[in-house]
């Protein structure tokens, strides 16, 4: 997918000005956050099973390699073939290139993050294959050519008007404003594409390296469709997505759905293994998994390393007053919120991201519903230390906290200029002691006035107590 | 007990009031209030711009000033914070400083925290005719658990009522460098809370940050709002409040 970071500011802007999509967000804030809440609320061990998460996730990690060879071989033996990609363009590549030996035409998908990372649609298309989302949320965002702008609600920016408008322009057929209606019209219009694919691609939320399964969990049943009707499956997803055993993973179901949306499990849960056996009459002929790298292993073994727990399950974006404000297109990526904000400028480079990780407050109240544990503004932190060791900053925030830094250690020189400061301050507050705009700080006066400081500083009207011991 | 009074750089510049409030109060608690006089800044600015190296010049300096203090007492969650959760990992590399991180942590408190939990702090000096609001900052809420200990603090000032507000641990968009920098996101974070702030219908929101104070009372007075008072729980519990 194009990345479009650069240019976050202009559009937080415009978000911020854009009524609808305000309205769309508050939504969010109240099925999500409140969702998430009673959920764990339901729990009486729930710390307990989110360490329990972490825990699960940092072995994993700890032992990548080993898992993934674990989950290479017991894939191997079922029928499945493993492929390596350690690029995104090397992952459109394999795809088409299994288009191509299966003489696929049309494809069906589910919903996959990671596809959006690859831009797999646009290569597809390009090979000159029909491609059809059907995520009832991403089959919307094919039909209006947008990006999802949510990982778990990839089409939460839009009203439920937008959407009939949408059916009736595109499917011809008269207006339905029902959410009921619109999603029978839809899977009306899906279903001869998912009898008629020859392929399915899938992603998968957990790749499971005892029985070499992949796992997709879904709310509207596509998931299974993709997975079993076409003759050929392709999963593709992250090769940080390996868990253990089918144990570890039961334990993660615990936690995503509960955190993502609201949910104690989500409608589906398919685990998916190996190809169709000898008398079996469900499953695909062939099974291939997309293993992706794209940057993690650079994570590996950093202080990083924890962004890569993620089980994406969106709960850091719905509960973080940024992403509430702006949603998530302005992020310009495939991930938005706090994640992406730590995962956007390490997988396409500091240099093209650079607004992310500082448009954060540090809240932290992304951390503390992390399901992982994932320790967010830290890792934000992190990536502002990158930006900083590089040369990236600004230059006048560089110059400004070299000034800062250096007044703060020499206290006699710091004395003089805060009394100055407090003072100019104070003036320029006058008789209401507010100040409207604040030369070179129309950042903070822009839509809010600056309280003006008493004018003298603590310092100096505790200074007597000093000279007196 | 001897008590450094650490006062942060924003309380010193912008409301020495609130710095006399908590001398007030540690006083009023029976501690040996010292004030070391060099003090300056705790490197917060530079730790969250990513510049660790001035932030570990300005964390050493603190922790020797402070060294011959039984406990450090910030009037700010973020600063007490920033001490207590984040001086550790400025010096994970080097052991020798790490123990003496170790003990000035343990020794660092938000002064609330420090009024309900340390001293117990019985009778407050302060009173206050009208009804107030709580606004938990993010520092102090979710790094170091401040939540009950303003709260039981208000409750003894006579005259208080505390009216809850919706979405009170919600952050109010400061941020540090963040306001100045995505000054249109956080006014619009700041809106919301200054609309919940209004939905509590209270004569005051009190909190015990500077930054939170500037936001929410700059935001609330550009929207037209001159009469909530943003006060500073030192100022109400001390009495100390500006005519
Ligand atoms: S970082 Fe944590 S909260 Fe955010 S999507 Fe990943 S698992 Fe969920």
């Amino acid at each position: 997918m194009q990345v479009t970071s650069m240019h976050f500011k202009a559009r937080a802007k415009e978000k911020l000005a854009d009524a609808k999509l305000q309205a769309a967000l508050r939504k969010l804030q109240g099925n999500f956050v409140k969702g998430r809440a009673d959920r764990v609320a339901e729990l009486d061990n729930f710390e307990a099973i989110r360490e329990a998460g972490a825990e699960i996730r940092e072995r994993a990690l700890a032992n990548l390699d080993l898992y993934l060879a674990e989950f290479e071989n017991n894939a191997t033996a079922r029928g499945a073939v493993v492929h390596w990609a350690e690029t995104a363009e090397q992952a459109n590549r394999i795809v088409c290139e299994l288009a191509a030996q299966y003489k696929a035409r049309k494809v069906v998908k589910s919903k996959s993050m990671v596809s959006e990372e690859c831009g797999l649609n646009d290569a597809l298309a390009a090979a000159g294959i029909e491609v059809i989302e059907t995520d009832l949320g991403e089959y919307i965002l094919q039909l209006a050519h947008e990006a999802p702008s949510h990982i778990v609600a990839p089409v939460v920016h839009k009203s439920r008007d937008e959407v009939s408008d949408l059916f009736e322009q595109k499917h011809g057929k008269p207006r339905k404003t029902g959410i009921a209606e619109l999603t029978r019209e839809a899977r009306e219009m899906l279903r001869p594409h998912f009898l008629g694919a020859d392929m399915g691609i899938s992603g998968a939320n957990f790749i499971i390296a005892e029985t070499g399964s992949t796992l997709i969990v879904t709310n509207e049943g596509n998931g299974r469709m993709v997975t079993t009707l076409p003759r050929v499956h392709v999963a593709i997803t992250g090769i940080e997505k390996v868990v253990p055993t089918l144990e570890d993973v039961a334990t993660l179901l615990r936690l995503l759905p509960r955190h993502g949306t609201g949910q104690t499990i989500t409608n589906y849960v398919s685990v998916t293994t190996g190809i169709r056996g000898a008398g079996e009459s469900e499953g695909p002929e062939h099974f291939h998994v997309i293993l992706m790298d794209a940057g993690r292993t650079r994570l590996i073994g950093s202080d990083l390393q924890p962004m890569l727990r993620c089980i994406r399950c969106g709960a850091c974006m719905n509960h973080c007053p940024v992403y509430q404000s702006i949603g998530g297109h302005a992020y310009g990526w495939v991930y938005p919120g706090p994640m992406g904000s730590v995962l956007t400028p390490l997988y396409v480079g500091l240099e093209n991201a650079l607004d992310l990780p500082n448009a954060a407050t540090l809240c932290n109240q992304c951390g503390v519903v992390c399901p992982v544990k994932i320790p967010l503004p830290d890792l934000i932190r992190k990536v502002r230390e990158r930006q900083f060791e590089r040369g990236l900053k600004p230059w006048w925030e560089r110059a400004g906290l070299a000034l800062w830094g250096w007044t703060a250690r020499h206290p006699a020189l710091y004395a003089i200029m805060t009394a100055i400061g407090a003072r100019a301050l104070a003036w320029m507050g006058g008789s209401g002691k507010l100040i409207h705009n604040l030369p070179l700080g129309g950042g903070w006066t822009g839509r809010r006035d600056l309280p003006a400081p008493q004018g003298k500083t603590f310092r100096e009207m505790y200074g007597r107590h000093w000279r007196r011991s | 007990m001897r008590v450094g009074l650490f006062v942060t750089c924003l309380v010193d510049l912008m409301r020495p009031r609130i710095g006399f409030a908590a001398l007030t109060l540690l006083e009023a608690a029976g501690c040996e209030v010292v004030v070391p006089e060099t003090q300056t800044c705790c490197g917060q600015p530079g730790y969250n711009s990513g510049d660790r190296r001035s932030a570990r010049v300005l964390a050493r300096k603190l922790m020797t000033e402070f060294e011959a203090c039984d406990y450090v007492v910030a009037p700010s969650g973020s600063c007490a914070g920033m001490i207590r959760t984040h001086y550790p990992d400025l010096f994970t590399d080097d052991p020798a400083e790490a123990e003496r991180v170790k003990r000035l942590c343990e020794r660092t408190r938000e002064l609330t925290d420090f009024l309900a939990n340390v001293v117990k702090l019985e009778r407050v000096p302060g009173t206050f005719e009208g009804k107030v609001t709580y606004h938990d900052s993010c520092s102090g809420l979710r790094e170091l658990g401040v939540k009950t200990q303003p709260r039981a603090l208000l409750a003894r000032v006579p005259g208080l009522t505390l009216e809850e507000m919706p979405e009170a641990e919600v952050c109010c968009g400061f941020g540090g460098a963040f306001a100045l920098k995505f000054g249109d996101i956080s006014s619009h974070i700041a809106e919301r809370k200054c609309a919940n702030i209004a939905a509590a219908g209270a004569d005051a929101v009190v909190l015990g940050d500077l930054g939170c104070m500037l936001n929410i009372e700059g935001r609330l007075r550009r929207r037209g709002d001159t009469t909530t008072r943003v006060l500073h729980v030192a100022e109400v519990l001390a009495g100390n409040v500006e005519g």
